[in-house]
């Protein structure tokens, strides 16, 4: 499929100051594309989702946006450290955050979760000692 | 109800000098959990929460609230305030506890979903 627009975001760990700063962004280029309502919301919550996830859990990486004619595609990878339950890692309730992050209002279990209930397509593979990507994908059609 | 009529309504002072107050509050809530909110934050929406951090300003913004509310007269930091001015986010602080901003929030017929 032809791409529109496409924007790469750099996120690095904990740097709990700059976090949310690539989904405002994202945010308001989706809005200068003329998507709005209930997708320009939900992949707001879900970038956020994913963006703190990359400050949290990861050692650094990288979110991608994507426009396409009909869809919006949002690309999480980070350089690990990897998901050794990613079972455990979907269930709502579970989580590995550190006390800093617990102690900012994080680590509710919730990020994975949202981010599934939130995109259409939803896509994450991790490997121990490699990292994890994330693929979300939200119609605009519909 | 107006985020002005509201600020009345809970003795609320506006933090955010140069956000307007004209917005509409369309429903309420209160949570602390900041994912928690990502799961169930609503355009309109008035958020009771305790938290001040920059990331407060960025989950309402994302979500497109009307305010969000800080009980018993907390004050968020000065970097918080700023971010909150250049989202156009209104942020108010009340004496009030947030059980009973809650319960005038609710006794004024908003509600818990817009």
């Amino acid at each position: 499929m032809e791409e529109l627009f496409r924007i790469s975001y750099p996120v690095a760990a904990a740097d709990y100051s700059s976090a949310g700063k690539a989904s405002a962004d994202i945010k308001r280029r989706l809005k200068q594309l003329g998507v709005g309502g209930d997708v320009l919301r939900r992949v707001a919550v879900a970038s956020y989702e994913v963006e703190l996830n990359l400050v949290i859990h990861s050692e650094g990486g990288e979110l991608c946006l994507t426009v396409f004619p009909g869809a919006v595609q949002l690309v999480s990878s980070d350089v690990g450290p990897g998901i050794p339950d990613l079972d455990m890692a979907m269930r709502e309730g579970y989580s590995t955050a550190n006390e800093e992050a617990r102690s900012l209002g994080f680590g509710a279990g919730m990020g994975l979760p949202n981010m599934k209930r939130n995109s259409d397509e939803f896509d994450i593979k991790s490997k121990v000692g490699t990292g994890t990507t994330i693929t979300m994908r939200f119609n605009l059609s519909a | 109800m107006k985020v002005s009529e509201l600020m009345s309504l809970i003795k609320a002072r506006n933090l955010t000098g140069e956000v307007s107050t004209d917005k509409e509050v369309t429903c309420g809530y209160v949570c602390d959990l900041l994912s928690w909110v990502m799961a169930h934050g609503e355009e309109g929406m008035a958020w009771v929460t305790v938290q001040t951090h920059l990331n407060v300003v960025a989950v309402a913004a994302l979500a497109d609230m009307a305010c969000v509310i800080l009980p018993e007269d907390i004050v968020m930091e000065q970097e918080s305030i700023d971010k909150a001015n250049a989202e156009s986010m209104c942020i108010l602080s009340s004496p009030l506890k947030a059980y009973e901003i809650c319960g005038l929030m609710s006794a004024q017929g908003i509600p818990a979903n817009a």
